[in-house]
């Protein structure tokens, strides 16, 4: 078929080209010229495809300029033209197939050829065809979108023509794959169909749950009598069942027209309102009718007055169910097609319940990290030292504020954050020796002092945050290769951002670990805090391990903050909102152990995620949850997951 | 008994006393009732002071006294306005109710009636259905009960949970601010039945005192808070002056000392615990009705925070320290955030007390902690030592 319209449309182009002096283009919309210029969708198809089928090389761009109207009439000869509306309407004219400039045209010289838009769509449905062998491959993948986007039947055989030749492997492929959801949809053969729909079934991607969901799509119908033979039913329904309760079932036959609907209480209302006659109503006075009783009397004196309908009696609204059969039908006639796309759902939601286990796990595990990094400056200073730091949630902020002013000097995001990082150390190492020195040295054998004294600092600090800075967020941009995100297929994906958080947490654990157990440092901070005489004999200065203990700790507070800073909003309460939570991570944890401050973190995250998946709508929820199972857990191990023992524990 | 308890505490006939004549005073004064020299909106500052000195004895009493550090009483107090505000909320959308509805033709059935209140006070957010606390929201008795109940038994089962587990200092302060925040945020939930974070609001319009002049109510609830702090102040002394006193500073000083001695620890920090929640409820249900709102973010952590830095300035382990330091604090908080005090010009910055009031409460405070322990409270001792000293010293003549 194909071949012999091919053959035909090469005998007439052969014919035009011996009959004018124009080019192949001009010449086969001469051959068509009376059905564009009647240009209705019902005759049109002709011309499209006498252009789309010619093979010449510019018939693409002449389909695109007549779809954008841009095709014009010359009166004088009646050639066409692709047409540039200049100034004071005129047109300027150019050959359609050599671009050559034919000159500006007055109004009336040239006749705009206008397609309507069910033209427009013959013509772009054409055109995908093209640009779906279109030897640039940018072209094709634009096809391939468009055509994601709005699937339609026709496209589906153009489709399949244009896969052998495509000399991509991954546009092939992605083709391929097309083909596949085109043909559970349109295909008019029902085993390929259910090939297709098999075959599909072994992915997670959203746009084949798209393309089943329809299949098994149903609408509840009501059928007097049996349902007939020839309609999909996915199932009967019982009124008064789960599926349809017996007020949704007569609500569905009052809408249909097949039974008189139920008198309300409004209803009731309204009737009796309407009837007020001197303060009666149906010879009852209308002050005593304060409850649904004395309502429901006065009405049926109404009632037998005939004023108004009578109620239904649940006995009549029995018999006129009875009459009548309920049922799920599929809007797919074939019960194979609509079986096999069950299966296959059923198969792949087994499939995303797996794999969104797999997101959760790993948005857990991102939030851990963020809990982890927050909180590990207070497993130093809280939980090694013993020191309950109130202001280590604004040591957090100042890092984050570090990180904001840097970003100011630098504009390079990338270099600004490698920059950020140690200067947030810095500073907030800095802060941390000076509050160490000027107010949580003096209180050391007073820890709930320093919580108070602590928490005078931390408010001081907030308000002075708020004094510098203001009260709106600033932002805190993240580099551009932090952007995207990991996706590993449409259930699984992590944002970059969190990715690097949990690269930064791991690479802290690992430091922070280094420090308290390979290095003089740690060695001391130990001996320190458990028995500071003893290690002041054997020539250890507390005083100075102490202050740089808490300098560390503040300032890996400050690192956390320039983290925390890129994905949250930079506020002087930035810090408030994690004081609370990273308390709770050591605790939890076992105070006096790095490990334990994992171990509370991944708790913690893991537990709230867990909660937020079967209430994702409320955060707050989860949060309530969380702490109140934290409040029971103390209970059990009130020393931690992993509670340190004999005298290391202290007291 | 009531003699030696009075001896024991020279403080109370004063602080009464001087109680008393300052409601003599402001009563004289006050729009509502006297002069007019006194505005009903300061009074209305003057009476949430007095409800916050309450809740500042409360607080001393298990701190200063206990020795627990607690970071929760705040949520008691807003639990408490919320038990008051339910029924204020519920009786005053009602009595709008029933007078919208009283021109319709048909007259309006218990049920309707309901409906509509729920409505008018759910709507917001986003529902009309009477949550199932709001069972008793009709009766006045109960849920005045409910005021003391309610704080009662969360902190009577928080309290059991985390003695029993033998949580102490600083581990109990960071729990019960997770309490805290736990109750915060779940009140900021729309679900949570208390219209989320609207709040409950209007609760300045007492139901069934429309005819009363504003300025009125106003100086009931003054001689309301009055009386309750006089009382509170009473009972808190007279629990710290008797034996219970002694075993409860016992258990401030050195808990597993007196654990050996017999007594059940656990059970005397549960007593003092759930005793001075119910005392802040009561406070706080005084308190809201002349704030006129309650909302969640009352209920936040920093709330008890800030109580405990009252206390912390008034001087722990004395009463009328406690009183002070709320008293002292909260009106010099208005005062400054309220942008009436006088900026200072340095000449190249001018300090804003709006902006710094919050630096120099947060410095001052751990100028208190580190430099005077007893806080202003100290400031008496000086004063009464020197007194007590010429005694001893004429005796020895």
């Amino acid at each position: 078929m194909k071949r012999i319209l091919l053959a035909f449309w090469a005998v007439l182009l052969w014919t035009g080209l011996a009959y004018a002096q124009t080019g192949p283009l001009q010449t086969i919309l001469q051959e068509n010229r009376d059905l564009i210029e009647k240009s209705s969708r019902q005759t049109i198809q002709p011309a499209i495809n006498a252009i789309a089928d010619s093979g010449v090389p510019g018939a693409a761009d002449l389909l695109v300029t007549w779809e954008a109207r841009q095709m014009y009439l010359r009166d004088s000869d009646g050639l066409f033209f692709r047409g540039v509306e200049e100034a004071d309407r005129n047109t300027r004219l150019f050959d359609l197939d050599t671009g050559e400039d034919m000159g500006v045209y007055e109004r009336g010289a040239v006749d705009q050829i206008r397609p309507n838009s069910g033209v427009q769509g013959l013509i772009n449905a054409a055109l995908v065809r093209f640009r779906l062998s279109d030897p640039d491959p940018k072209a094709r993948i634009a096809a391939l979108q468009s055509l994601e986007r709005r699937p339609d039947a026709e496209s589906l055989e153009l489709l399949r023509d244009s896969i052998p030749g495509d000399p991509d492997p991954a546009i092939k492929a992605r083709k391929e794959r097309l083909e596949r959801l085109l043909t559970i949809t349109y295909d008019p053969d029902e085993s390929a169909r259910i090939a297709a729909i098999e075959e599909m079934s072994s992915e997670v991607a959203v746009d084949v749950r798209a393309a089943l969901n329809p299949l098994v799509a149903t609408q509840t119908r009501v059928f007097e009598g049996a349902v007939p033979a020839d309609l999909n039913v996915a199932r009967m329904l019982e009124p008064g069942s789960d599926a349809l309760s017996r007020e949704a079932a007569y609500e569905m036959l009052v809408a249909a027209g097949n039974a008189p609907a139920r008198i309300t209480p409004a209803d009731v209302k309204a009737a009796l309102g309407e009837h007020v006659d001197g303060g009666l109503v149906g010879g009852v006075p209308v002050h005593s009718l304060i409850t649904d009783e004395a309502r429901y009397g006065a009405y049926a004196a109404l009632v037998r007055g005939g004023l108004v309908p009578p109620f239904l009696t649940d006995d009549d609204v029995e018999r006129t169910l009875a009459a009548y059969t309920f049922a799920e039908i599929y809007s797919d006639p074939s019960p194979a097609i609509t079986d096999a796309a069950g299966d296959a759902l059923e198969k792949i939601e087994l499939k995303v319940g797996l794999y969104t286990f797999v997101d959760l796990v790993l948005d857990a595990l991102s939030l851990t990290s963020i809990y982890f990094l927050a909180a590990i400056g207070l497993a130093v200073t809280f939980g090694v030292m013993g020191v309950i730091n109130m202001a280590h949630g604004e040591f957090i902020m100042m890092g984050a504020y570090t990180g904001y002013v840097i970003q100011q000097i630098i504009p390079d995001h990338t270099i600004s954050i490698l920059v950020a990082l140690p200067v947030a150390f810095v500073v907030t190492f800095l802060a941390g020796v000076l509050l160490e020195r000027l107010v949580i040295r003096w209180l050391y054998d007073r820890p709930l002092e320093t919580l108070l004294a602590t928490f005078g600092v931390s408010i001081a600090l907030q308000q002075l945050a708020k004094n510098i800075f203001g009260t709106q967020a600033r932002p805190l941009t993240a580099p551009a290769w932090l952007d995207g995100a990991v996706t590993f297929n449409d259930v699984v994906s992590i944002s970059s951002i969190r990715v690097a958080i949990f690269v930064l947490a791991a690479i802290f654990f690992a430091l922070v670990l280094l420090v308290m157990k390979r290095t003089r440092l740690g060695l001391e901070t130990r001996a320190v805090t458990q028995n500071p005489r003893m290690a002041a004999s054997m020539g250890i200065d507390p005083n100075r391990v102490n202050m740089l203990t808490f300098g560390l700790g503040s300032g890996i507070a400050g690192v956390a903050g320039v983290a925390i800073g890129l994905f949250a909003q930079v506020t002087s309460e930035l810090g408030q909102a994690y004081i609370v939570q990273s308390f709770m991570t050591v605790v939890v944890g076992g105070v006096g152990n790095i490990w334990g401050t994992l171990a509370g973190a991944a708790m913690i995250g893991s537990l709230q995620k867990g909660i937020e998946f079967f209430n994702p709508a409320n955060t707050l929820a989860a949060q309530t949850y969380m702490i109140v199972f934290i409040i029971i857990f103390i209970q059990f191990r009130p020393r931690g997951i992993i509670a340190l023992r004999g005298r290391a524990a202290g007291d | 008994m009531q003699q030696g308890f009075l001896s024991k505490n020279p403080s109370v006939p004063v602080f009464l006393g001087i109680l008393a004549a300052f409601t003599l005073l402001i009563t004289l004064t006050a729009e509502g009732t006297g002069t007019g020299a006194v505005s009903a909106t300061f009074v209305k500052v003057l009476g949430r002071t007095l409800c916050l000195a309450l809740i500042a004895v409360a607080m001393d009493l298990v701190w200063g006294y206990t020795g627990i550090l607690s970071l929760g009483h705040f949520a008691f107090f807003g639990l408490g306005g919320y038990m008051i505000g339910m029924w204020l909320m519920y009786q005053r959308t009602r009595d709008i109710v029933v007078a919208s509805l009283a021109d319709t033709p048909i007259p309006a059935t218990e049920t309707e009636i309901n409906d509509a209140i729920g409505n008018q006070i759910f709507g917001v957010v986003g529902s009309s259905e009477f949550p199932a606390i709001w069972v008793f929201a009709d009766s006045l008795p109960i849920q005045l009960a409910l005021v003391v109940l309610v704080p009662g038994v969360l902190a009577l089962v928080f309290g059991w949970l985390a003695f029993r587990a033998r949580v102490t200092g600083v581990y109990l302060s960071i729990l019960t601010q997770a309490m805290t925040l736990a109750l915060a945020l779940y009140l900021f939930q729309n679900e949570s039945g208390l219209r989320g974070n609207n709040g409950l609001s209007g609760l300045q319009n007492i139901p069934g005192l429309e005819a009363v002049p504003p300025a009125t109510v106003t100086m009931w609830f003054f001689w309301a808070s009055a009386l309750a702090l006089g009382l509170g102040y009473l009972l808190a002394a007279w629990i710290v002056s008797g034996k219970f006193g002694s075993v409860i500073r016992g258990i401030r000083d050195n808990e597993a000392r007196v654990r050996f001695l017999g007594y059940s620890v656990e059970a005397y920090k549960l007593t003092v615990f759930t005793l001075t929640a119910c005392i802040a409820g009561v406070a706080g249900a005084l308190y809201y009705p002349q704030a006129g709102i309650v909302n969640p973010a009352e209920i936040a952590p920093i709330a008890s925070i800030y109580l405990a830095v009252w206390v912390a300035i008034g001087g722990r382990g004395r009463l009328y320290g406690a009183v002070i330091g709320a008293v002292v604090v909260s009106m010099l908080s208005t005062w400054f955030t309220g942008g009436r005090a006088p900026d200072i010009n340095l000449g190249f910055y001018t300090i804003k007390w709006v902006d710094w009031w919050q630096v120099a409460l947060g410095l001052s405070f751990v100028l208190v902690t580190l430099f005077a322990p007893k806080g202003i409270g100290g400031l008496v001792d000086i004063f009464t030592d020197r007194r007590k000293a010429g005694v001893a010293g004429e005796a020895g003549k």
